[in-house]
């Protein structure tokens, strides 16, 4: 069981993901993007966007720390385990339940405004309660995971690091992933079937972070033969045709992509 | 050291004479039902014409304060986008900043006319309500793109009116509302297709780029990831954003039609044929240069970036790039270049957004002509009108807020061309003696106010659109590229038309595919 948890999946997560990806670019450019909604709504989503982006941010280069850091090297620098773990804490906390109620105010608004609402995809739906669930469960293991239920002190880097590391290594650790709390086995294999499904969903923005815009010209050429004109969206994906009354009125819109 | 050689690229270009808009909306609507008739572009009007004085759409657009398009030079005096710099829109970029809502367009509908077949019977008269077109539910309608057309509701609405507040503010000036001693016009509008895009620049993801070989600004929608900058910095807001897929598109200037040589959709059935398209040949080197003139002085900046298709030097300069000689002879014979440099009495919108816009205006001469007949005068007798052009103080201060970033003196030139022409062709219809004092009053030739009334009066189709065809050796690319505009499924085109069958996959039949197919026929030489 184990070994299926965490010495296969993982590997299946990564194959799905890559393979996910490169669908994805190969074919449904056109889909590609955040589908913004701040044309029907913009108050609570100038408070909510930031915020929940930000974080995500926070805990994304927070997980980076904690994952890819060994504690050989913060024992090395001086950082005892207690302020290391005082200050993941807090930062790591802090960040968290700025998560958390971003995506709230994001999920109310999607709820209470209509034409965001119905601007909700299935795919949006499903998303959101993952994405949701895997904060939670990310929370609690960071305010409860560091006790098992025997009382003993449970460190993270000792088990679900070396753990992570040993992935990149065609080694998986599967004893030390075993040997960490339900809060962080939940958390990791809830953040697995995020990653699984963001080549599948709205998820896929995050990696077109515009970067090269610092560095482009600003005035942009390109020649009429260059690309051929030619689009790579696959059948099916292009433009929705016009919808009448009493379509819209009965049918929830159909996927933008 | 070998000499610089300039390089030289051509763009298309239009000019409207707003004369001769009735505010038919005819443009509007054919182009509507041609490229934007689809979901998530129901509120979206690549044209669409405004009543002047008049709020716009989106409603007040010109008030950059508030909308932030375009470019301003800063106090290094290096170009910079009014929005802000790349950081700055990178660290805003999980929700924008300054955009416009849907309610600052209009919110689309549809009315619901299956109640009118099943409503059962009843003492009631059953109605189709309206519907929104983005909650599915009963709305009120409140506004449109053209809501305050022909001054409607001008008490209401005029007075927000971006330049009217402006006027009102800075010249203390006050527009007469009421019906009698008001003014208008109607300004149709369509993309820029600017020299120097804030759009383009705007976009984090690079999607949005000018076509080498004729200046469209096109969105490359597989690029595009939906991040709205370009709606922001748009000055214009003439690119708009598809709330069902989320990208951004925009006015393409037709460019299937543009490349077998038939003008835009706009202009092919503008009712008043005011439309001009024709190619310009200017120095892209020059541009950002030119946009960081003084206010005052970007018209001629403008001016100056157009280089003279009959000059020897441009000519050769233009070979060396690449333009090839029957674009060079489609230049020379430019309706556009003719309005805008030879007789200098077209006019760019808004200059002072330092984009550097490729659609002009030649300025209306109606409301003058309007409030002289008003007022019980020959409205076309040379002698009133001049004084009236110098009379009328408001009309001229409004004209010049859009098209010459306040110059007054610009406007008053070319209104008293346009007064010069018709006084002078008057004399000629009517077969009274010419008065060749009205030409030399405004600075030109008698034959040039000839030249410049047929232009503007008579020009047929030809010379009104003089669109060189894009490449024979690139053709081929153009036949691939029907998917485009394609319909899949669509029933009505098989593999073989009319004309034989043609390689490669089926185009759907449409004014431009028929004229190649047409042209392929009976042109032996074609491969």
């Amino acid at each position: 069981m184990d070994v299926i948890a965490w010495g296969l999946i993982p590997y299946l997560v990564f194959i799905v993901f890559v393979g996910g990806m490169i669908w994805r670019y190969r074919f449904d450019q056109f889909g590609w993007t955040s589908r913004s909604s701040q044309m029907y709504e913009s108050k609570m989503l100038k408070i909510g966007s930031p915020l929940f982006h930000y974080a995500i941010l926070a805990v994304f280069f927070g997980h980076v720390v904690g994952l890819m850091i060994p504690k050989l090297w913060t024992d090395a620098v001086g950082i005892s385990q207690h302020n290391y773990h005082l200050g993941a804490l807090w930062v790591g906390g802090i960040a968290g339940v700025a998560l958390l109620v971003g995506l709230a105010i994001l999920i109310y608004r999607r709820r209470s405004n209509k034409a965001v609402f119905r601007a909700t995809t299935w795919n949006d739906k499903i998303m959101f309660l993952v994405l949701g669930f895997v904060i939670v469960v990310g929370l609690l293991a960071t305010f409860t995971g560091d006790t098992t239920p025997t009382g003993e002190e449970h460190n993270y880097r000792e088990t679900v690091s070396i753990w992570f590391r040993s992935l990149f290594l065609f080694q998986p650790d599967v004893e030390a992933m075993a040997a960490s709390t339900w809060q962080f086995k939940l958390h990791v294999l809830a953040g697995m079937l995020m990653i699984v499904m963001v080549p599948f969903t709205r998820l896929i923005h995050a990696f077109t972070v515009p970067l090269h815009f610092l560095f482009r010209p600003y005035i942009v050429y390109r020649s009429r033969g260059g690309r051929r004109g030619q689009s790579r969206t696959t059948k099916g994906r292009g433009w929705e045709p016009v919808r009448t009354a009493s379509e819209i009125s009965t049918k929830p819109p159909k996927s933008a992509r | 050291m070998a000499p610089q050689r300039r390089r030289v690229m051509a763009q298309v270009a239009m000019v409207m004479n707003l004369d001769k808009c009735i505010g038919c909306h005819t443009c509007s609507v054919t182009c509507k039902q041609a490229w934007t008739n689809r979901s998530g572009l129901e509120y979206v009007w690549f044209n669409n014409v405004e009543t002047r004085p008049g709020q716009g759409y989106p409603r007040t657009y010109e008030d950059q304060e508030k909308w932030q398009g375009g470019w301003v030079r800063t106090r290094s005096g290096r170009l910079q986008l009014r929005s802000g710099g790349r950081f700055k829109k990178l660290l805003s970029i999980f929700a924008s900043p300054v955009q416009p809502e849907m309610h600052d367009y209009y919110e689309p509908w549809t009315y619901d006319y299956e109640n009118l077949f099943q409503s059962p019977l009843s003492d009631d008269f059953p109605v189709a309500r309206p519907k929104s077109l983005v909650t599915g539910d009963d709305m009120a309608i409140t506004a449109s793109a053209n809501w305050d057309d022909s001054l409607g509701g001008s008490e209401a609405s005029e007075a927000a009116d971006p330049i009217l507040v402006k006027l009102r503010e800075e010249a203390n000036l006050h527009i007469k509302t009421e019906y009698e001693k008001t003014f208008m016009f109607f300004v149709p509008r369509i993309c820029e297709h600017c020299l120097n895009p804030s759009c383009m620049a705007s976009c984090p993801s690079g999607a949005i780029y000018k076509r080498e070989e004729d200046g469209i600004v096109l969105v490359d929608q597989d690029r595009c990831r939906g991040w709205r900058q370009c709606i922001t910095g748009c000055p214009y807001k003439k690119i708009y954003f598809n709330h069902r897929t989320g990208k951004a598109e925009k006015c393409h200037f037709c460019y299937p039609r543009l490349e077998v040589g038939l003008p835009t959709v706009c202009s092919e059935t503008c009712v008043g044929r005011l439309r001009y398209i024709g190619l310009i040949l200017y120095d892209p080197d020059a541009v950002t240069a030119a946009a960081l003139a003084d206010d005052k002085d970007l018209y001629q900046a403008q001016l100056d970036v157009m280089l003279d298709p009959r000059d020897p030097q441009v000519i050769a300069d233009a070979k060396a790039s690449g333009i090839q000689p029957d674009w060079l002879e489609a230049a020379q014979r430019s309706p556009v270049y003719a309005l805008i440099k030879h007789f200098k009495v077209a006019l760019p919108l808004h200059p002072e957004y330092r984009t550097m816009p490729m659609v002009w205006y030649v300025p209306p001469l109606s409301p003058v002509v309007d409030l002289l007949k008003d007022q019980g005068h020959d409205s076309e007798a040379g002698g009133n009108l001049f004084g009236a052009i110098d009379a009328l103080r408001i009309p001229l201060e409004y004209l010049a807020e859009l098209f010459t970033a306040g110059d007054v003196e610009m406007v008053r030139l070319v209104l008293q061309k346009l007064a010069a022409m018709r006084s002078y062709m008057r004399d000629v219809t009517l077969g009274r003696p010419r008065q060749p004092e009205l030409a030399a009053a405004v600075g030109m030739e008698e034959r040039a106010l000839e030249q410049m009334y047929r232009l503007l009066a008579i020009a047929k189709y030809d010379e009104r659109y003089v669109i060189p065809k894009a490449h024979r050796e690139d053709a081929h690319n153009l036949e691939e590229m029907g998917c485009s505009i394609d319909v899949e499924g669509e029933p009505g085109f098989a593999n073989d038309d009319v004309f034989g069958s043609s390689s490669g996959r089926p185009v759907p039949v449409a004014i431009e595919s028929f004229a190649e197919a047409k042209a392929r026929q009976r042109d032996p030489g074609w491969q």
